[in-house]
């Protein structure tokens, strides 16, 4: 007998109902192959596996210097993660966050670089809410074109991103720039009020943690059980069934970008007025893109998205300690990063899909 | 009597819990043509891709030509003679139909040229081989298929629901070029679930209910009444009768509407006016792509007129042509689109929460938020009153059957308590049992003064639904024909554009 199809060669095959048992694994599953591919890289440069591991993994946890810089870090990517999962699922892809936290960080700054003398306790809100503004008024030009001309929103906010680190650059080598400061392309440093109270003394954790972890309880409900956010998922995964029903698409597109683009304003803002005091040039450490690693990880859902925000800061301040340590290349934390995207992406895949093996087809003979 | 040309016996095929062919035994003699009868779901397709090689049965043994028969593909039963005609065509627009069929069939173009006219002339399927498919009828399209299928000289063909897209004067000619094949050698498994159809054509009639076999017997000697028993298993309910009722409001009314879409593939829409009032069902009768989309999201405002379009669609007295769908549904109307799956409802959400699509303004919001028990309870409710087959109301929309799933969207929609409701093919996929339920409660609520709209192909369906005709070709509507004084074929005429619009438009 004759058999066309090729055997042993399986084929995804699409479930009748999302599996919950593959969304729960997934994270962990990733993590695990993500973690052995990079092990294998790093026996391949030469480097001490074991030590790497210890490095990036564990060492963050192990000491309160070492995770209160973890909760330093949780707290923008939490922030960035928490408003773009939102257009996420709602299918805007919104990649340029980025130049949304340079925006914020840049709006914020305008108040202790104007007003250095200035003082009194409206000082840092006022700076934060600016950073909202920023963040949203950059991401707004994204919705504009998307709404207006159908512009791909991938595109036009990622490009904005590097239009916004050039304006950073001309601000810090132009205006802005500190008259004292030795012609760094750096801000003053900013007044005591200007800076987000600490959070808890001997650490520099400051109340944005607090702040952030009040909007991620929002998004949760916003996501979870709103209206509003069951009117955003519907036209994510079915835009017909949106435009059906009556659920404007237009509106959809803006909102989820000012939420995106507030969310990281205000990350940006924070950022500025926390750990760095002043506007300079490394005011982001890729935390807009990040951020975009630390939505899909957390399932898009806002609390996952906390778990994965305080995961990938962790990996962040290992991925130092392994470069000090273990002698890595700075190169390798980007490396793991992508490489977790990649594994989690495949592993939720079969939430939708399984696999199927084609075995020999017996049938009775007459 | 002479030996079977395909012969079945005690076939059996499963999917995972689902049984969807039981010990089915069939035997198709040499020149017949034999239907294989059955609603949706009885089971029709699967026995169709056993015998054609799409898949293998799990059980059973086939015989052809006296010959045991394990076929791997559909390539494999071409060879060995067995040719198919799938309901939904495969052909590529933009070639030609010498050109579609040399993509199967090896030749040289002038060779393939004549072989097509030659099988057209001796079978009635007439085509120029150098057209384009896009420029083609649908009836002509199916005339393409067939002749590809002939091309492999089969001894025995397999037409799938061949009369679902043909308006009824081509169901005639489709016939006799059945019969011609017939008296030609060739055997046809003819599938259908239109009665009077099949004992028009079929010398012999198998009919499925639920993957089993309930009868086999000679179409012609039985009445539609008793086929259709012992395809659905009970007698036919009784269609509801209709109240006669005076003219009440207009609920729907369009005016000269002319729309040309974006879509350069889509149907431009001409001189289009209707009214429906209270208490009145509307029908539009037509082939599908002759604007029937078009139109249906012009009315639902899926798609919005542009502002200088005014004064053309009237719902409950507003215009309302450049409202949105949101804002149409506020004034009381509501829709049961064609495509139910990503349009109807999201198939990765629960019954509940595509429930929350339409039916949330009846008080399953608060404050903005979602009242999970009220959508349940909601939601339960129109999966009891409309007979919603499925284990419970947080299964996901996609894992519902399509008959299944239009009954719970028409219960939505229902139960929203429209003023005027529009329905799209409402029973399209849906089997006879849950068709005639929807048509019988589309009646009683057209009695109790509800405004309904009904696009349809099916004929049958329209004249036992509607009050008044009218049928859309070619992006313009005929005038308003009183289902009581028109015939199908009249109706025919005007669907295949027979009908000049000479008389002046009637208008209510």
């Amino acid at each position: 007998m004759s058999a066309f199809s090729a055997p042993f060669l399986p084929t995804l095959v699409r479930r009748e109902r999302a599996s919950l048992a593959a969304t729960l694994l997934a994270p962990p599953v990733a993590l695990a192959v993500a973690t052995v591919l990079n092990l294998g890289l790093y026996l391949l440069i030469g480097r001490d596996p074991v030590a790497v591991v210890y490095a990036m993994l564990f060492e963050p946890f192990l000491s309160w210097a070492s995770f209160s810089e973890v909760l330093l870090k949780t707290g923008p990517l939490l922030l960035i993660a928490q408003g773009l999962a939102i257009g996420f699922r709602a299918k805007v892809f919104n990649i340029g966050a980025e130049g949304q936290f340079i925006l914020g960080a840049i709006f914020a700054s305008a108040i202790p670089i104007w007003f250095p003398q200035a003082t009194g306790q409206w000082i840092w809100p006022m700076m934060l809410l600016l950073g909202v503004l920023g963040g949203a008024l950059w991401a707004s030009i994204t919705a504009f074109w998307r709404v207006r001309l159908n512009a791909n929103e991938i595109l036009v906010s990622l490009m904005l991103s590097l239009v916004a680190a050039q304006l950073l650059n001309y601000l810090l080598l132009g205006p802005w720039k500190d008259p004292n400061g030795f012609n760094f392309p750096q801000s003053v440093m900013f007044q005591y009020d200007a800076m987000v109270p600490v959070l808890i003394a001997g650490t520099r954790v400051n109340v944005s943690l607090l702040l952030t972890l009040a909007l991620s309880i929002a998004a949760w409900l916003v996501m979870q059980k709103s209206f509003l956010g069951y009117k955003l998922q519907v036209g994510g995964l079915a835009p017909r069934a949106a435009g059906y029903a009556g659920f404007n698409e237009g509106w959809a597109i803006w909102l989820s970008l000012l939420i995106g683009g507030g969310a990281a304003g205000l990350a940006g803002a924070a950022e500025v007025a926390g750990p760095i005091g002043q506007l300079q040039r490394s005011i982001s450490t890729g935390y807009g893109y990040a951020a975009i690693i630390v939505a899909y990880l957390g399932g898009l859902h806002p609390i996952g998205i906390i778990a994965s925000a305080l995961f990938m800061a962790a990996l962040y301040i290992g991925g130092d300690n392994a470069m000090v340590s273990a002698n890595l290349p700075i190169a390798a934390v980007r490396v793991f990063q992508g490489s977790l995207l990649l594994a989690y992406l495949i592993a939720i895949a079969f939430v939708r899909y399984r696999l199927e093996w084609h075995r020999p087809i017996y049938r009775s003979k007459p | 009597m002479t030996a079977p040309l395909l012969s079945l016996r005690g076939i059996s095929k499963s999917y995972g819990q689902i049984h969807a062919n039981q010990g089915i035994d069939l035997d198709v003699a040499p020149e017949s043509i034999h239907a294989v009868l059955g609603e949706n779901g009885a089971g029709k397709s699967t026995l169709m891709k056993l015998i054609y090689g799409v898949e293998q049965p799990d059980e059973g043994t086939i015989v052809w030509d006296g010959e045991p028969l394990n076929l791997a593909s559909p390539a494999e039963a071409r060879r060995k003679g067995i040719g198919m005609v799938f309901q939904h065509f495969s052909l590529f627009e933009t070639l030609t139909v010498v050109e579609n069929i040399r993509l199967v069939v090896p030749g040289r173009k002038a060779d393939l040229t004549e072989r097509i006219r030659t099988l057209g002339r001796d079978f009635g399927l007439e085509v120029d081989p150098l057209a384009p498919v896009h420029a083609l009828s649908v009836g002509e399209r199916q005339r393409v298929e067939i002749i590809r299928c002939l091309m492999t000289k089969p001894r025995l063909l397999i037409l799938d629901e061949p009369t679902s897209v043909l308006p009824p004067q081509s169901v005639d000619k489709l016939f006799d070029t059945l019969r011609r094949l017939r008296d030609g050698g060739v055997s046809i498994l003819f599938i259908s679930h239109k009665l009077e159809e099949i004992r028009a054509i079929c010398d012999k009639a198998t009919i499925l209910r639920a993957g089993r076999v309930t009868g086999h017997v000679d179409p012609r000697e039985h009445d539609a009444h008793d086929l259709a028993r012992l395809m659905i298993g009970r007698d036919m309910p009784e269609p509801m009768p209709a109240v006669s009722q005076s003219g009440g409001e207009k609920r729907l009314e369009i005016i000269g509407l002319d729309h040309r879409p974006e879509d350069p593939f889509a149907v431009a829409l001409s001189g289009i006016s209707l009214t429906v009032r209270a208490g009145e069902i509307l029908g539009i009768a037509g082939i599908s792509g002759n604007g029937q989309s078009e139109l249906a999201a012009l009315i639902s405002g899926e798609t919005v007129l542009p502002r200088e379009q005014r004064d053309r669609i009237y719902m409950m007295g507003k215009d309302v042509g450049t409202l949105g769908a949101a804002a149409r549904r506020q004034l009381g109307f509501a829709f049961v689109p064609e495509d139910r799956l990503g349009r109807g409802a999201v198939p990765e959400m629960s019954l509940v929460l595509n429930s929350l699509l339409t039916a949330h303004p009846l008080g399953l919001l608060r404050h903005g938020l979602v009242e999970k028990a009220r959508a349940k309870a909601f939601t339960s409710e129109c999966i009891r009153q409309y007979d919603v087959r499925t284990p419970g109301p947080d299964v996901e929309a996609g894992a519902l059957s399509g008959g299944n799933l239009q009954k719970f969207i028409v219960g939505r929609e229902i139960m929203l308590s429209p003023k005027l409701l529009f329905v799209a093919q409402p029973t399209w996929g849906v089997d006879v049992g849950a068709a005639s339920a929807i048509r019988r409660r589309l009646v009683a609520l057209r009695n109790e003064g509800m405004a309904i709209l009904v696009i349809s192909e099916e004929l049958e369906e329209l004249f036992e639904l509607c009050d008044v005709i009218q049928v859309l070709h070619h992006g313009t509507l005929s005038p308003r024909l009183e289902t009581r004084d028109t015939r199908p074929e009249d109706i025919g005429q005007y669907m295949i554009g027979a009908h000049t619009p000479a008389a002046p438009k009637v208008l209510a």
